[in-house]
């Protein structure tokens, strides 16, 4: 595998030294750990801490920034940050007024977070979680709770900012941000694996000709492995599934995101969403918003995931705000 | 050998670290099998942090600090499930005792009932999920058995039942990790974590022998 790194052990380290002192007007690092802050965030509201295994990026260092998280706590590759760093990072941006923690639903990032959110409360930090579960082919509907937190993690950090900034209380925040998360689903799919950085071994295996629907991040089992199949076939049948799990109805006020997983390019991300835009206007769907990009990944693994988000008045109103960091920026929506 | 003082329990940890370290290799092949194949690099970087923590931190006022430095070097070296769950097996059965300077079978018992309590809590695993549980709870079950043994009979017990707790793991499919979607796929291979349980426990049995 030819990886652009010095050594596998400071790869997250380095990554920030270089994110960090290019956008240094934005961002401060906590000490010299693997964590930052947004130095222009709104000061006497909730503040908004995200975080997990670092090698998914632009998720989690390019979703702080200006009506988005207020700081990252950032893990080794594919493994949750710690609880003191954790807490740190809290330390970093309370205000006061609690700090939200936003964060994919793994036994990992679980277990570090809650020991964080006690070490908080030994600092008189007041906190709370919304544990990101948007992944529907990774456990049935009657286990939500175990699913794995995949590119629904975006919207869930954009609109529990938004509304943060908005003022909101924190069991306010925690409220906004949990129904974001119950309206939110995803479901990918893989073409190739990816790998981390420094060893020389693919995360799965996966032939030439085969696709997996619903395979994890980090190459966890999913739903079916088939044989590769144009666009429209693999779209169609993703979509189904995401209807059929979200009971999807015409009328409904949608938002879309469709992912890359790494090393899938734009030009095909566009085709998919040319092939579901299809079908989200023959069902009758009202398509607020789309978004195409890379978003969450998992290296050079090969894929695309499709997450919907079901909008009502509340949601769109902080879905709708402005953001802005180097890797996620768009205009307020009229 | 009844009770181990301050540098004894100091020797001993390190020794454990050592031995972690030095199965970095093996731990990485185990886990390969079913997992990521990170815990031997995980372990072995969490115990090199925890040698380097004690030594730095010596002297040690008491034991409490000793096992609380232990836990937090791996904590906050390794990250990922591993970390907490390894850590707490230092930290765990600290929670309510008093400063020690010494260090005796049935106090060392306690805190490892305590650890066991704790990171069943905090990991959600019982028994025949083919986690580290599979052997420590044995291991300490095992020690319960044995009131006011010396160290070494309460060491070779505690590893003797460690070590059928990693050959029981063989036989289950698991519940947690990436093991987990292997299915019955995972039958007939030994767990990682129960098997850095056992080279714990037995380090620490040689330590008490050769002493």
């Amino acid at each position: 595998m030819k990886k652009i790194i010095n050594d596998g052990q400071n790869v997250v380290a380095e990554m920030l030294s270089g994110y960090l002192s290019a956008y240094s007007r934005y961002y401060e690092r906590v000490g010299n750990s693997n964590a930052f802050t947004y130095k222009n965030r709104r000061k006497h509201k909730v503040s908004i801490v995200i975080g997990g295994g670092s090698g998914h990026e632009p998720l989690f260092i390019g979703f702080v920034g200006k009506g988005l998280a207020d700081a990252a706590a950032c893990g080794n590759i594919f493994a949750s940050p710690n609880p003191e760093l954790i807490m740190k990072t809290a330390q970093a941006v309370d205000e006061g007024c609690g700090v939200l923690f936003l964060y994919g639903c793994y036994a990992g990032d679980n277990m570090n977070f809650d020991m964080a959110e006690e070490l908080c409360a030994l600092e008189d930090i007041q906190t709370a979680h919304v544990r990101i579960w948007d992944d529907c082919a990774s456990a049935p509907k009657e286990r939500k709770e175990t699913r794995r937190g995949i590119a629904g993690d975006v919207y869930v950090i954009k609109v529990a900012a938004a509304a943060a900034d908005a003022g909101y209380p924190l069991d306010e925040v925690v409220r906004i941000a949990e129904k974001a998360r119950d309206n939110i689903n995803t479901i990918g799919l893989a073409t190739s694996p990816g790998s981390i950085p420094g060893l020389d071994k693919p995360t799965f295996e996966l032939g030439a000709d085969e696709i997996e629907f619903g395979m994890g991040l980090h190459g966890e089992p999913g739903i079916e492995r088939t044989k590769m199949q144009p666009a429209a076939q693999l779209v169609n049948r993703m979509y189904d599934e995401l209807k059929k799990e979200m009971l999807l109805q015409a009328g409904q006020q949608i938002a879309v995101l469709v992912n890359g997983l790494g090393s899938t390019t734009l030009l095909e991300l566009n085709i998919v969403y040319h092939e579901l835009a299809k079908h989200l206007t023959a069902d009758g769907l009202d398509v607020h918003d789309v978004e195409i990009n890379q978003f969450c990944t998992c290296q050079e693994m090969g894929g695309f995931s499709i997450t919907i988000l079901k909008l009502d008045e509340e949601l769109k109103r902080f879905y709708d705000t402005a953001c802005y960091s180097p890797y996620y920026a768009r205009e307020a929506l009229a | 050998m009844k009770e181990l003082n301050l540098q004894q329990t100091m020797d001993m940890l390190m020794e454990v670290c050592r031995a972690v370290i030095q199965s970095k290799q093996l731990l990485t092949e185990v886990d390969s099998n079913i997992g990521d194949g990170d815990h031997g690099i995980g372990m072995a970087g969490g115990m090199e942090k925890a040698k380097a923590a004690l030594a730095e931190g010596a002297p040690f006022a008491d034991i409490n600090t000793l096992f609380k430095t232990t836990g937090m070097a791996m904590i906050n070296t390794m990250g990922g499930a591993s970390g907490i769950i390894f850590g707490s097996m230092f930290l765990g059965g600290l929670k309510g005792l008093e400063p020690i300077t010494v260090l005796d079978g049935n106090t060392f018992t306690r805190m490892m009932r305590g650890a066991l309590s704790a990171i069943k809590a905090r990991g959600k695993a019982e028994m025949g999920d083919k986690t580290m549980v599979d052997a420590l709870e044995p291991a300490v079950l095992a020690m319960e058995k044995l009131p006011d043994a010396d160290w070494v009979t309460l060491m070779r017990a505690a590893a003797d039942a460690a070590k059928t707790g990693v050959e029981n793991t063989k036989m289950f499919v698991a519940k947690f990790g990436k093991a987990q979607y292997l299915g019955e796929r995972a039958i007939g291979f030994q767990d990682a974590g129960a098997t850095s349980v056992f080279i714990i426990f037995n380090a620490m049995y040689e330590f008490v022998r050769l002493h």
